[in-house]
């Protein structure tokens, strides 16, 4: 399967037969390994002005075998999916690090080419079983819809042609590098969302492949809304347009905390429904404790429910979580779309429906 | 409400500077934390959406939308509910898509400007994630008709869903709610054509919702609250069982249908359902008794129908209304042996009463100007019966005086000339209205031909003085007796008596000062008994100004040099280089935005009535007439923006320029002349020339032509030939605001953007009408500069043939509603006058124009402070 084409008809039909498996923590893997400040910074970036450590994303360049052998290690363990290591790797978010456009681009470019060769490397291995590169796209570190002074409302850090500009560039370099498709993750303001959404747009309209896009969002707490105050179904009515391949929340949330709003998008989404909490919420020491048992207890029942079509982890989850939730779900009948005669869906912080 | 109104979405109108005063008030000020409360108490009043326009002219819409909407989104419990993001503007629109988080509506788009600027924004719309307002307007207009809104709205959906991929679910048409009852008989169906057109709409675009702007339908009752509220519940009550399914309206403005009064119900639903050719009446009848009130309608009075035939007839013309004319007309006829006789006996009898509330002052220009469109109307049914008549006796017209009248040769502007016209023709003149641009041998010839009684001349530019004086002295030589009536704006009774009275000793001229005074003088003159008199104290007046003008020393100049010594020399340098050099063409202006920097006072003033607006429509003795007015021009004014039956365009050009002398020389090789002051001033003050204002080296001028464009006159025609000489009137006075509302518009710009040099600018309209702002915009044949030939090189080099605009050969524009004139930056600039200027001057600015002394001198004619025709 090295045309993309049929990967993504493959990626569509194995979504109907059984609930695909995303992979796990990048970060926590990471932090396992022991990486120096010099692992991080490698040659290119030897002399480059302060820490580098921290910045997960230039491993991509700096320690590429460190990459590949965490898409390995979550494929081994029964991953359908495995995202790109570039999260932050935006203009905006990697200005954290002065790092230039030319090195983001090149992230993007060789994280989607490392879980591209990963993905094809296992598809061929286990051709009954393909594999998925998908490329990530993380949140920013600067929203769109939030103040960034207390004193005055109407301020804000970046301008949606800022975030808009950094998200194209890092699309278009994913595309390039041959992801199979698309994960707008972790979202926490819908507005930085929608400037991913348009950027993809345009560029499909300007030519790129069109590639199925993973939309994401984050309930921060118990309150049941996004950071930037959205419950799910105003989430959901503002992100349809782009016609997402599935919707769904990540991270923030374990799985017991996570499942009222995971079955909310089930009653209301006309596409597949994903879901990848974190393994618990962190303890005192910042470390998440709950066992791969527990995660894949709790999210095993939710494929029982039917009320999901992907399931992997987030913040905490190892290799070991991804292969008891494969192994939880295997042979559970996936969650069936239901596209519901629907109106004009708007939304503001809530939802607002007008029959037609 | 009443329960079918439940499922019914209403958008209010409060965070919309459009619709709601107060809160444009608060966002022109920059009170934007009481503006956030306002959309905050609409919320808590149960908005389930709001609509955020910006669409003031004094506004950065695109900043104002921005800011506004990052505000409220800070506010958890305003942002809760979608909002619309509202503006005529793609870049308003698009800066607040920018904005938002949630799924917003954007109000609006259309096909106005094709099919491919509608695809791209549709295509923007849905890549911000946005549902669609889409109006019903294409290319050729905005749809009015049943058939049309239809029409368009399908085109619109096949577009959008077939080239776009838009959800149907997202698109919302807004097939167009127009005035009815506005008095135009083809206005009478708009409301059943939006309802019909809704129809079809929803039955064949599934998915799609329609909406509507509600309180459009009742715009010509503005200021009556109860008949308007009535009318919104009787409009949606019909309108929603058809399909709309969203509005914007103030939920104040709605009464419970059932709680109406049944009478008011009753006629409302005739005129919202059009089913009653005379419904409009019916309503107006029984608006005015309701007018301010709260509740019950009031017994409708039309106990004038119980008099005599006569005095209905009487009451029909002074108060306007056509509604009973004919069958009134037709009663009359057949109690009089001849046709004629109606004429003769009731229909004049009433028009004199007319006259004579008109002569004192209890009946204002536009009133009577409705009379005369009653007046019209009877004539008209009686025509057949006058001809009949005719051809069975063998008999010709009589009148009580036949009046030429004609714009001379080099002139196009008529509206004075017109209304003269129109007002004389009640009183039972006959008027032959030679048009404009009308040489003096075509007016003679045609005199001699018709036998006319007298001759009316009418002009605005100065050049149209000695074209003026031109044709009283080819009636001396052609031993043309009849007398000669002077007006127009320039014209003036010294003009008269000084230039024009002493080219010929054979007849009267008469210098006529306003509408009001037309039919005193023509019936005077016309009159063998009083006619002796009156020219006697006239030719007495006329000497006596002579007199006081000769007799008395010429006023004290300055020789040139010492004029020139006074230069002023400003402090402020050269403004910065404008954005290009070189001319660039506008097309792009939006008539509702153009209006709202429209300067009302002089619009009353063309009707002849005086006073500041928005004062005078509350004015003790012309506040009725002017809010009449107001009304009738403000159903006018919105077909006009909603029908674009203007195409407004512009040329504006800058060029690299300097000054020398009193000259401005451009870097194309062209020279703008200017004129100096010459008077002797005590103030210490400089002796003022426009060129004053433009640096000697690296700094630009700026030039502009804009019109209205030609519509109005085709229009005007229209409506002429429908025998509605009120509206041919009114729009082509509406053509003239919209051509200075134009120049003001795209001033600004220059300043904010295109020249650039007060980029911080925030006027509003009243500042702007006072000309508050920094540069001036003189215009040649104005005071600072009074030469016209100066617009030639303004033209040559803005090239504005382009945009349709010639000049004639006194250098009036064509079309008549069109405005020019150089832009100069310095923000030391000032508007002065020149005033009246010395031989000295006259033969050295002839001399750096290459222009003839002679020639030069007829050109500043009304500015020389010497007599020409003595040498030196």
């Amino acid at each position: 399967m090295t045309n993309r084409t049929d990967r993504i008809a493959a990626l569509k039909a194995t979504a109907k037969e059984r609930i695909l498996i995303l992979d796990g923590s990048w970060g926590v893997m990471f932090q396992h390994m022991g990486l120096t400040e010099d692992d991080y910074r490698g040659a290119r970036f030897a002399d480059h002005k302060g820490q580098m450590k921290g910045n997960n994303d230039i491993l991509c360049l700096t320690r590429p075998d460190r990459v590949s052998e965490l898409h390995n290690a979550y494929f081994a363990a029964g991953a359908d999916i495995s995202e790109t290591n570039t999260f932050s790797a935006t203009t905006i978010a990697q200005d954290d690090y002065s790092l230039d456009l030319q090195s983001v681009i090149d992230i993007n470019l060789t994280g989607a080419k490392l879980a591209r060769a990963a993905a094809d490397e296992w598809t061929a291995k286990e051709p009954h079983k393909p594999r998925f590169a998908a490329g990530s796209i993380g949140p920013l570190n600067k929203m769109l819809s939030m103040s960034s002074d207390v004193n005055d409302p109407g301020a804000r850090e970046v301008t949606f042609d800022q975030v808009y500009i950094a998200y194209r560039e890092q699309i278009s370099a994913l595309n390039e590098g041959g992801v199979d498709l698309y994960m707008i993750e972790t979202i926490t303001d819908t507005l930085n969302c929608k400037a991913a959404i348009k950027a993809i747009m345009d560029l499909e309209a300007e030519g790129m492949d069109k590639l199925p896009i993973w939309i994401s969002g984050t309930i921060t707490d118990r309150s049941g809304r996004t950071l930037s105050g959205q419950t799910v179904e105003a989430f959901w009515h503002s992100v349809r347009h782009a016609k997402p391949f599935a919707i769904g929340f990540n991270c923030a949330l374990g799985a017991d905390l996570m499942r009222p709003h995971i079955a909310a998008l089930s009653r209301i989404a006309d596409t597949l429904v994903a879901a990848y909490p974190n393994a618990g919420l962190p303890n005192e020491m910042g470390e998440y404790d709950e066992t791969p048992g527990q995660t894949s207890d709790a999210v095993g029942g939710w494929a029982q429910d039917g009320i999901v079509n992907i399931l992997g982890g987030c913040c905490g989850t190892t290799p070991e979580h991804i292969a008891a939730i494969a192994k939880a779900v295997e042979g559970v009948k996936p969650r069936a779309p239901q596209s519901s005669p629907h109106g004009m869906r708007l939304a503001g912080l809530e939802p607002f429906e007008l029959a037609s | 409400m009443t329960q079918s109104l439940s499922s019914f979405v209403n958008i209010g109108e409060r965070t919309n500077v459009t619709g709601s005063a107060r809160f444009r008030k608060l966002i022109t000020a920059g009170d934007y934390a009481a503006a956030v409360e306002v959309a905050r108490s609409q919320v808590e009043n149960g908005a389930q959406i709001i609509d955020v326009n910006m669409d003031e002219g004094m506004l950065d819409g695109a900043l104002a939308m921005t800011t506004f909407l990052n505000l409220i989104a800070a506010e958890p419990d305003i942002a809760r509910v979608p909002v619309m993001i509202d503006s005529s503007k793609w870049e308003v629109i698009e800066a607040g898509l920018k904005c938002v988080q949630g799924k917003a509506v954007v109000n609006s788009i259309s096909m106005k400007e094709g099919e491919e600027q509608f695809l791209l924004n549709a295509r923007e719309c849905l890549s911000y994630g946005a549902a669609i307002v889409v109006m019903a307007f294409d290319e050729v207009g905005q749809a009015d008709t049943a058939a049309r809104k239809v029409e368009i709205c399908q085109r619109a959906y096949k577009l959008l869903t077939e080239q776009v991929g838009f959800p149907p679910e997202d698109i919302i048409f807004d097939p167009n709610v127009f005035a009815v009852a506005t008095g135009i008989e083809e206005h009478d169906n708009y409301a059943v054509d939006f309802i019909e057109a809704t129809k079809v709409i929803r039955a064949t675009c599934p998915g799609v919702h329609i909406s509507g702007g509600l309180s459009n339908v009742s715009f010509s009752f503005r200021g009556n609250e109860p008949v308007r509220r009535a009318m919104h519940s009787v409009f949606l009550y019909h309108a929603i069982p058809a399909g709309m399914d969203m509005g914007i309206v103030n939920a104040g403005q709605l009464d419970i249908y059932d709680e109406i009064d049944p009478e008011l119900r009753k006629r409302v639903e005739d005129v919202i359902l059009n089913r009653n050719p005379d419904g409009t009446e019916a309503l107006i009848e029984i608006a005015e008794g309701l007018r301010g009130q709260k509740g019950k309608a009031i017994e409708k009075d039309l106990s004038w129908r119980e008099g005599p035939v006569a005095k209905r007839i009487e009451h029909a013309l002074v108060n306007g209304i056509t509604e009973f004319i004919t069958e009134d007309t037709e009663e009359a006829r057949q109690g009089f042996e001849r046709p004629l006789h109606v004429i003769e006996g009731p229909l004049m009898d009433g028009m004199n009463v007319v006259g004579d509330l008109f002569g004192s002052g209890k009946m204002f220009l536009p009133q009577v100007v409705k009379s005369a469109r009653v007046m019209k109307a009877a004539v008209a049914y009686l025509d057949p019966y006058l001809q009949a008549e005719k051809v069975e006796l063998g008999t010709v017209d009589q009148s009580n005086g036949k009046i030429l009248m004609a714009t001379v040769k080099g002139d196009v502007h008529d509206i004075g000339k017109n209304i003269v016209g129109v007002v004389l023709a009640c009183n039972g003149y006959d008027i032959i209205d030679m048009g404009v641009m009308v040489p003096a041998e075509d007016i003679l010839d045609k005199a001699v031909e018709e036998n006319v009684d007298m001759i009316g001349l009418s002009g605005l530019i100065t050049p149209s003085l000695d074209e003026m004086v031109y044709v009283a002295r080819e009636m001396q030589r052609r031993e043309m007796k009849q007398p000669l009536l002077i007006g127009g704006a320039t014209t003036s009774p010294a003009h008269t008596a000084v230039k024009i009275e002493p080219a010929r000793s054979n007849g009267a001229c008469v210098h006529v000062n306003d509408a009001s005074r037309a039919v005193g003088i023509v019936s005077t003159l016309l009159s063998d008994e009083d006619r002796p008199l009156f020219l006697e104290t006239t030719a007495a007046k006329y000497q006596r100004m002579r007199d006081a003008r000769a007799g008395g020393p010429p006023k004290p100049r300055l020789p040139i040099a010492e004029a020139r010594a006074a230069r002023y020399t400003p402090e402020t340098p050269a403004a910065p280089p404008p954005s290009y050099t070189g001319t660039q063409v506008f097309t792009d202006i939006d008539l509702g935005e153009l209006a709202g920097y429209i300067d009302w006072t002089p619009y009353f003033s063309s009707w002849d009535l005086a006073g500041r607006f928005p004062q005078i429509l509350d004015d003790e003795i012309i506040g009725a007439a002017a809010s009449e007015l107001w009304r009738d021009t403000q159903v006018m004014l919105q077909q006009i923006i909603g029908q674009q039956w203007f195409k407004p365009k512009a040329v504006i050009g800058f060029w690299p320029a300097k000054r020398d002398g009193d000259d401005i020389k451009l870097n194309t090789g062209d020279t703008f002349h200017t004129l100096r002051q010459q008077m002797v001033k005590d103030n210490g003050r400089a002796n003022f020339a426009l060129s004053d204002f433009v640096a000697e080296k690296d700094d630009h001028i700026g030039g502009f032509a804009v019109t209205s464009g030609p519509e109005a006159d085709k229009l005007a025609k229209e409506f002429e030939a429908k025998g509605d000489d009120y509206s041919a009137i009114m729009v082509k006075t509406l053509a003239d605001r919209f051509a200075e509302a134009m120049a003001e518009y795209m001033h600004q710009r220059v300043r904010k953007n295109l020249w650039g040099y007060d980029s911080d600018e925030a006027l509003d309209a009243q500042a702007l009408i006072k000309e508050k702002y920094a540069g001036i915009r003189p215009a040649p044949g104005y005071p600072c500069q009074p030469d016209h030939t100066e617009k030639e090189t303004l033209f040559k080099l803005l090239d504005a043939g382009r945009i349709g605009m010639q000049l004639t050969s006194s250098f009036a524009m064509t079309p008549a509603a069109s405005v020019s004139g150089l832009y100069l930056a310095n923000r030391e600039s000032v508007y002065f006058a020149v005033g009246r200027i010395e031989r000295d001057q006259v033969a050295d600015y002839a001399a750096r124009k290459c222009m003839e002394l002679r020639v030069a001198e007829r050109w500043l004619g009304p500015i020389l402070n010497y007599d020409p025709s003595e040498t030196v």
